[in-house]
């Protein structure tokens, strides 16, 4: 039985695999719909979430199986003091697969420890969010044919920005990618992500403040909202919120095939009116989320 | 002057800094080892090399003490290994590949925080370093030891 905890849990043979697969059930869906038929995901969510939470349930819907679970800690025993370990074990005996989210970094991780179905990291806290991971490498194959010789810029709050450092985590093992990490300071990527992933592959990066002066050297483009919830200190947050905000004005510095990505929600790093320039691929980026989704179930489940 | 006399079978944990002798009898969890166990610590002793030194001498069978977190603790520390009333061993100490619940998780967002039962557990990420992260948050360990 495998769980997903990290996007580096997977290798690279079997992340193409996945992409391939989901690949196939964007292609032919109706060739998978019964796939997971009498099949239960749990989808354990201890705080919001919109996208991620529907698209896994949309994944196991169109799989022909079934959801059931909570969507936040209030609605479920967190509320009442149960441990993490002790819902797994019950969930185990209601559900064939588990997607779970906790605003505590680490939870997905004790929680596999525990479980007897698979479990995977719907996201944990500021710490990892492997399946956006899939989701943005699958756009960027998907766009770009292959994910090769790519300059990438990450934008806005990398130092909280799981999908950041899940993103970094998993590129870093693809050949002639290079990083610009564009942030304001206090939002740098954090130490482990620069140390132990960066400067141990000895990869080619560089921190800069301004997103203006490297647009035009970006492939794409990666958009990440502040978050408040990360934030202990409101003050710190309203200073850092409007620090980058992509106007079709910044697009008109950019390249023709630039791609601009952002897992969503996003509240106003990106104009609206950004959405109609082509090289916004964000809406693409969600919908790839349900398909990608779909291939990890089937993976996850062994019913490929 | 002092005196504690030799041991048939167990340690002698030598040069260690003075004042931690407690920090490592708590880490190797001397305290249940059983009562057939003598433990001698001898705390401030003079030393050429340190200046001021403690001992730890513990008489046990030896396979009673798991000795890898002492590498963590401190590897100064000389390790001797106690058979028949003679030295067997002088135990190089290393950096264990991971530590439970020694150090704890100072990131407030680690599940770590709150879990009920949860190991403390820390990984060895960077030998070269001497850098341990959290297992679950990977949050690195920069407290003192």
């Amino acid at each position: 039985m495998r769980h997903l905890m990290s996007p580096l849990d997977l290798s690279r043979e079997e992340l193409e695999q996945l992409m391939d697969l989901a690949d196939d059930i964007k292609l032919h869906p109706d060739v998978y719909s019964e796939k997971c038929h009498g099949k239960k995901l749990a989808t354990c969510f201890y705080e919001p979430s919109t996208r991620t939470r529907l698209s896994f349930e949309a994944a196991m819907l169109n799989l022909g199986g079934s959801v059931l679970g909570f969507s936040s800690a209030d609605s479920s025993s967190a509320a009442k003091g149960e441990s993490v370990s002790d819902t797994i074990r019950v969930i185990s005996s209601y559900a064939d697969i588990c997607a779970m989210r906790h605003p505590k970094e680490g939870a997905p991780l004790v929680a596999s420890q525990r479980s007897l179905i698979p479990v995977i990291n719907a996201g944990d806290g500021g710490h990892q969010h492997p399946t956006q991971t899939l989701t943005d490498l699958f756009t960027i194959r998907s766009l770009r044919g292959e994910i090769k010789d790519l300059t990438i810029g990450l934008c806005g709050d990398l130092k909280f920005g799981r999908t950041v450092h899940s993103l970094i985590n998993a590129l870093v093992r693809y050949p002639g990618i290079k990083f610009v990490l564009i942030s304001p300071e206090e939002l740098r990527v954090p130490e482990y992500i620069r140390e132990d992933v960066l400067d141990k592959n000895g990869f080619e990066y560089k921190e800069v403040d301004s997103l203006d002066n490297v647009m035009g050297e970006l492939d794409i483009l990666y958009m990440t909202r502040v978050q408040r919830e990360r934030f202990f200190n409101e003050e710190d947050y309203i200073r850092l919120k409007d620090f980058f905000i992509l106007t079709k004005e910044k697009m008109h510095l950019a390249k023709k095939d630039m791609m601009v990505l952002h897992p969503l929600p996003r509240v106003n790093e990106i104009a609206v009116d950004v959405d109609d320039d082509p090289r916004a691929m964000y809406f693409e980026q969600a919908r790839n989320g349900v398909f990608i989704r779909m291939a990890l179930i089937l993976t996850l489940l062994e019913l490929v | 002057m002092l005196n504690i006399s030799g041991i048939h079978e167990g340690f002698v944990l030598d040069h260690i800094k003075a004042g931690e002798s407690m920090t490592i009898y708590r880490n190797l969890h001397l305290d249940t080892l059983g009562c057939d166990c003598t433990i001698a610590m001898i705390m401030n002793a003079k030393s050429n090399k340190m200046g001021r030194k403690d001992i730890i001498k513990i008489e046990c069978p030896i396979e009673r003490v798991d000795l890898d977190i002492l590498g963590f603790i401190d590897h100064n520390i000389t390790c001797n290994i106690i058979k028949d009333d003679a030295i067997v061993e002088k135990r190089q100490l290393s950096l264990p590949k991971e530590i439970k619940n020694v150090i704890s998780c100072k990131n407030p967002r680690c599940i770590s925080t709150i879990e009920q039962g949860l190991d403390q557990i820390f990984v060895l990420t960077d030998e070269e370093n001497e850098v341990y992260r959290c297992k679950y948050c990977e949050e690195k360990y920069t407290g003192n030891k």
